[in-house]
């Protein structure tokens, strides 16, 4: 047993020890308290359902998603609209689909099954509306940054005016958490930008925080089953080792009082 | 081996065993004589091989529904990922699997630097190790790139670009490599089918690896020779098939815990943009598996020399059983070699360290003295220390604490029949 304690030991020290850090600049992040970080961590359904909001009132303009489908939103685990709800939210898209019979490409209305429709249609058209900047799609964004929802959330609180000497292009804003701090989004989020239809008051960390609890969900729709889930497997294979442990020492002691 | 020939109690089965002796395999493998004071950092070989396993049935499953092209692979894994029934699943335990192959690699191969595996009678057994390390190297590599994202992608191109070192035909090679002018579909494509096949030539040279083992038997914890099967052993099933077990689950759980909690805190965040040969990343780290080597890679000036000295870290490896001059097996009886030992662990720590770290400065600079230290211990400390080191004496036999034994039983025999 002991001989484990050391190899335990040793495990977190190789993991923790090697795990790369960037050196450069170090900001300290915004912290904020997310529901779904703990081992029990579940998504908060009104903040996903509020981020959504966020997400197509205020994103969505020049942000795609394209690896997330309509029928994910009524999902178990995600904002849990109803499905009508979802319906009527795809409802208000439309998609090119064919060809058809005649051979004719037509546009007809998003369904559940459709992923979501892009702002843009290529990367090209993107950064042509956007100064030469392309807009990350924001399917997998909270995991394909270093320091994940802490950053999104971060950078979206944190623009204010440069220091005294830094010169900004035409297009270019400050901001505190941006990697080198030139960022090409206007500033996204102020306070009462849009109504949420819970009668949360729509203030700028509150927007902040529900979008990026939607944007994690986003990149990881399966996390609540997965939190479920590993629970009950970590806890079966403890008791497992516990008998298995026993049935060594009761084999062993055939031969051997200790193992 | 046992000593007693296997004879199949039933007719059918002496019929079937004569024709092909599977039942005298089991019996073999059932029976196999084993040290009985192996430790727990002997069970590490049986969770490699779960590991091995692990990695080949998942993979296998991924495969299915990965798609192998450059305009589809990063898509495709987010279809794993959110549509495939349990395909999170299956993906974050590959992911870390690899991560948790390699941690149980590193501490395979440091117990055997501990307690002398790799020397005589054992030299084959170590260089099929290190031709499996090699091969797990190489597959583990390959299968960063299947992804498609921007480390898999810059990764690649960075790694290959190595073989660029070689003179003359360095540059074709590279384009020969890729199947092109640049890392591209092509290059995917044949990553994808050697990703796919490497592993199972690590499973054969498993097989070879285990069998190599059962011909002297295990070394154990003190290092002597011991007689088998006698009071010193005892049958591979149950006792060590048990305690295997046990440690196996152990095991498990560490790594149940990365896959639930946190499957991506071992990769970077930068694979989850898709590959883009456009923009490179700030900063090209390989996993972290690798980063001890990465190290000596770039502490090295010269390219073709840098890469050199990579390979040679490796390879260097396989020529221990020579290198090391001492007849004793364990580090228990030699108090010398044991604080070198421990020297040299924090030495490729601290290798893996600076290789995560930017190639400037202070890390440089670190990353050099490491270097030149890690082969100062394999071409000088090791073969002098042989000669020089006084050892603590080795005791008869495992049950009898009486000293005065030797590593090799055959030196015993010679004393024996001189008195």
């Amino acid at each position: 047993m002991k001989n484990f304690l050391k190899i335990s030991y040793l495990i977190v020290l190789l993991l923790t020890g090697t795990y790369p850090a960037n050196s450069a600049e170090k900001v300290e992040l915004l912290k904020t308290d997310w529901s779904f970080k703990s081992l029990f961590g579940k998504f908060d359904r009104g903040s996903l359902q509020r981020g959504y909001q966020v997400y197509t009132e205020i994103c969505a303009s020049c942000h795609s998603m394209k690896y997330v489908s309509y029928r994910n939103l009524a999902e178990p685990g995600g904002p849990e609209f109803t499905e009508e709800q979802v319906q009527a939210i795809a409802g208000n898209f439309e998609v090119t689909d064919g060809p058809n019979g005649d051979g004719e490409m037509f546009i007809r209305p998003a369904k559940l099954s459709d992923k979501f429709v892009m702002p843009f249609e290529n990367v090209k058209a993107a950064q042509a509306a956007n100064g030469g900047a392309y807009p990350p799609d924001m399917s997998v964004l909270a995991k394909a940054r270093s320091g994940g929802v802490d950053y999104i959330y971060s950078v979206l609180l944190g623009y204010e005016d440069p220091p005294s000497g830094v010169i900004l292009d035409d297009g270019v804003y400050y901001n505190k958490y941006m990697y080198g701090n030139n960022i090409k989004m206007a500033k996204p989020l102020s306070d009462d930008l849009i109504k949420y239809s819970d009668g949360t008051v729509a203030s700028e960390e509150q927007m902040a925080k529900d979008v990026t609890t939607f944007l994690m969900w986003a990149a990881e729709p399966h996390l609540e089953a997965r939190h479920k889930m590993g629970f009950k497997a970590i806890l079966y294979l403890i008791i497992l080792t516990i008998l298995v442990y026993y049935s060594m020492k009761k084999i062993w002691s055939r031969i051997e009082p200790e193992v | 081996m046992s000593d007693q020939v296997y004879v199949p109690k039933s007719k059918f089965g002496k019929w079937f065993n004569d024709r092909l002796p599977l039942l005298t395999l089991a019996s073999h493998l059932t029976d196999y004589p084993t040290p009985k004071n192996l430790n727990y950092w002997w069970t590490f070989g049986g969770i490699l091989t779960f590991c091995l396993i692990t990695q080949i049935v998942t993979g296998l499953t991924l495969a299915m529904h990965y798609i192998a092209h450059a305009d589809l692979a990063f898509e495709s894994v987010e279809h794993i990922m959110r549509d495939v029934n349990y395909g999170w699943l299956i993906r974050y335990i590959h992911a870390n699997g690899a991560s948790m192959f390699f941690l149980a690699v590193y501490i395979h191969i440091f117990r055997s630097l501990f307690y002398g595996s790799y020397k005589s009678p054992r030299e084959i057994i170590w260089i099929i190790g290190i031709i499996i390390y090699l091969l797990m190297m190489a597959s583990a590599f390959m299968g960063y790139v299947l992804p498609w994202g921007q480390m898999s992608f810059w990764g690649a191109t960075v790694i290959t670009n190595l073989f660029s070192a070689i003179p003359l035909v360095g540059e074709g090679i590279v384009n020969w490599l890729w199947g092109g002018y640049s890392v591209d579909n092509p290059t995917l494509t044949r990553f994808f089918t050697l990703h796919y096949l490497l592993p199972f030539l690590i499973l054969g040279l498993v097989v070879l690896h285990i069998w190599a083992l059962h011909i002297p038997g295990n070394n154990n914890p003190i290092g002597i020779d011991v007689k088998k099967p006698s009071k010193d052993t005892v049958p591979f099933h149950p006792y060590i098939v048990i305690k295997d077990v046990f440690a196996l689950l152990m095991f498990i759980i560490v790594f149940a815990f990365f896959v639930f909690y946190s499957p991506n805190i071992l990769g970077h965040a930068d694979n989850y943009i898709e590959a883009n040969p456009m923009v490179t990343p700030t900063h090209i780290v390989p996993e972290w598996y690798l980063l001890p080597f990465y190290a000596i890679l770039r502490s090295v000036p010269d390219k073709l020399m840098g890469v050199v000295a990579m390979l040679s870290a490796i390879l260097i490896l396989a020529a221990l059983p020579w290198l090391d001059t001492s007849k004793i097996r364990s580090a228990v009886f030699r108090p010398l070699y044991k604080q070198f030992y421990w020297i040299l662990v924090v030495d490729v720590l601290i290798l893996g360290y600076v290789g995560a770290m930017p190639a400037e400065g202070l890390y440089l600079l670190i990353a050099r003295v490491a270097t030149a230290y890690y082969f100062i211990h394999f071409l000088i400390i090791l073969p002098i220390l042989g000669f020089k080191e006084k050892t603590i004496p080795l005791p008869l036999s495992i049950t009898d604490p009486v000293l005065g034994g030797f590593p090799n039983t055959k030196i015993v025999k010679k004393k024996e029949s001189l008195d």
